[in-house]
């Protein structure tokens, strides 16, 4: 089984290989027992999202059969009917980005897009994003190098322990789409479902006012 | 959480047809915030459940003739930022944007926020929780009245539940008479708000005037001159992202000297369901606005409320919530 799907997630680093190398051994230690080897692993290119080789169905409920796209790549896979989105992605797909903070919704550790829109993945169905496009935080980067909302987190160090950073740069790139990155006031607001535990707000606030001219150009 | 199935309907007669086919322990799921999470806390436990979040039209925004027509798959987040609904009816547009998050005013929708659950943390304690809830399980008892009770009703509260209505858009169209629209297996009717929400009274496990099978398909809202002089305040322990404190709806008719001709006024995070003040709007009605009357005609909305242990400030912060909305709403008539 390859894990080609490893990806940098969020936080660069000066050696992007250095990088994957490090999450795919983190990774390994934390599925230990697993069916992840390290055998299959190819180190990805920095900042691309890689083609989609999901796990074995785990699965011993119903499932329903999905097709959707994530990150640009076609997927299709049998899900248990009950999984969550962020359950898939990170347990099927192994983006791992996204993050379970309090799979309830309350948190936004979890925050990715469907057709454009920022959703929290623990509270959608999977089945959910059949013939949908899902666009996580190892989709985010151009073949270029970092999004500038990924960018602009690093300029202004918009984070400590980072465990809330991939959910907090989907919903600010979602942010700024929808235009209610105007004033500091306006990101506060609309940034509220993303909770930091280490109170980073005050760069993250920074970052996006950094970022936000550069996206709405583009 | 148990195994369950999944179908995604295509049309309101598809689901209702798969909802009968599916048997015991169908449900329909929208959005999913309220029924997805409580399904994780063991809460809610469907064994089918049938996807009505893609229903052909159902996301349909018509601000066109003499009612507002809001179609009930429409999201949150997009009837908040619907430019009439903004322009002309401020406190619709402000009790959506106030609720939630942008992540889940994406998903939500409006017909489906009507039917969101009680936050009572005793409700929420789980499916085998150690305290007894009347609402998980009728008769088992309720351990908030007596308990931790900050956050329980001061209206509406019976010896067998005190749990909020915890919406805030169910509040706003309380105050704007809406009229929502039903389709099941007997067909399609209307209910008023006024009658869709029911008092916990001894059955507090009995929550919406919504039949098996039935499902929200539209809400509409007449349309009046109120809504321009409208507002929707919300007071919470925090700024954003947190369910209310304290909430008023306040839409004010006023003539061409400064008096209201028609006030609406409801209250919301203080209630077991959308609470309309007619009390207020009675005080309110062939007055012009100032400081003072808005003052008494909140203190009159408040006349009935009942405090327990910890919630008795709640009481002073709604009257002082509701009489700020109303000179939010009054300051707008120009």
């Amino acid at each position: 089984m390859a894990v080609s799907i490893l990806q940098p997630s969020g936080v660069h680093m000066s050696d992007p290989q250095e990088t994957s190398a490090l999450s795919a051994t983190r990774r390994q230690v934390l599925k230990a027992g697993g069916f992840v080897s390290v055998s299959g692993l190819t180190l990805p290119s920095p900042a691309r999202a890689q083609p989609l080789n999901p796990l074995p169905s785990p699965e011993n409920g119903i499932t329903v059969r999905i097709t959707s796209r994530i990150n640009g790549h076609p997927l299709s896979l049998e899900i248990d009917a009950r999984a969550s989105l962020l359950d898939m992605l990170r347990e099927r797909l192994g983006l791992v980005g996204a993050k379970k903070g309090c799979d309830h919704g309350q948190c936004g550790a979890c925050t990715v897009h469907i057709d454009g829109r920022r959703v929290a993945s623990c509270l959608t169905i999977a089945a959910k994003v059949d013939g949908r496009e899902v666009t996580t935080i190892e989709g985010v980067a151009g073949p270029d190098g970092l999004h500038p909302m990924q960018q602009a987190f690093i300029d202004h160090d918009a984070l400590q322990c980072g465990y809330c950073t991939p959910g907090q740069i989907m919903a600010a790139i979602a942010c700024v789409k929808e235009g209610h990155a105007s004033t500091p006031e306006q990101i506060k607001e609309y940034m509220s479902g993303n909770i930091c535990r280490c109170g980073a707000y005050v760069g993250i606030v920074a970052a996006i006012e950094q970022a936000a001219p550069q996206i709405e150009r583009s | 959480m148990r195994s369950l199935s999944y179908v995604r309907a295509r049309s309101v007669n598809d689901a209702i047809e798969a909802f009968a086919a599916a048997g015991d322990g169908a449900r329909y799921i929208a959005g999913g915030t309220t029924l997805y999470d409580l399904m994780k806390l063991g809460i809610e436990q469907p064994r089918h459940l049938i996807d009505i979040s893609t229903l052909e039209g159902a996301d349909r925004i018509d601000s066109g003739g003499d009612h507002l027509f809001f179609g009930a798959g429409a999201l949150m987040a997009d009837v908040a930022e619907d430019t009439v609904v903004l322009r002309d009816y401020p406190v619709l547009a402000e009790s959506l944007s106030k609720a939630a998050s942008q992540q889940l005013r994406n998903m939500a929708t409006v017909g489906g926020n009507l039917l969101q659950r009680t936050r009572c943390p005793y409700f929420r304690n789980g499916a085998h929780g150690l305290y007894p809830c009347n609402k998980r399980v009728s008769g088992s008892g309720c351990a908030a009245i007596a308990g931790l009770d900050r956050g329980q009703a001061v209206f509406g509260v019976s010896d067998a539940c005190s749990a909020v209505s915890p919406g805030d858009w169910p509040v706003a169209l309380t105050a704007m008479d809406a009229t929502i629209e039903l389709q099941g297996p007997a067909g399609k009717r209307l209910v008023p708000i006024s009658k869709f929400y029911l008092l916990p009274g001894e059955t507090p496990h009995l929550e919406f005037g919504i039949d098996p099978g039935e499902i929200v398909t539209g809400i509409s809202v007449p349309k009046t001159d109120a809504g321009r002089n409208s507002t929707y305040l919300k007071v919470r322990d925090r700024e954003s992202y947190a369910f209310a404190l304290a909430s008023a709806a306040v839409a004010l008719a006023m003539d061409g000297e400064g008096r209201v001709r028609q006030a609406h006024v409801a209250l919301g995070g203080l209630a077991t369901r959308p609470w309309r003040a007619h009390e207020a709007e009675l005080l309110l009605n062939g007055q012009t606005i100032d400081r003072a009357r808005a003052l008494d005609a909140a203190r009159a909305a408040f006349g009935g409320a009942q405090a327990g242990e910890h919630n008795a400030f709640r009481i002073e912060l709604g009257v002082r919530t509701l009489a700020d909305a109303i000179m939010n709403a009054g300051r707008k008539n120009r």
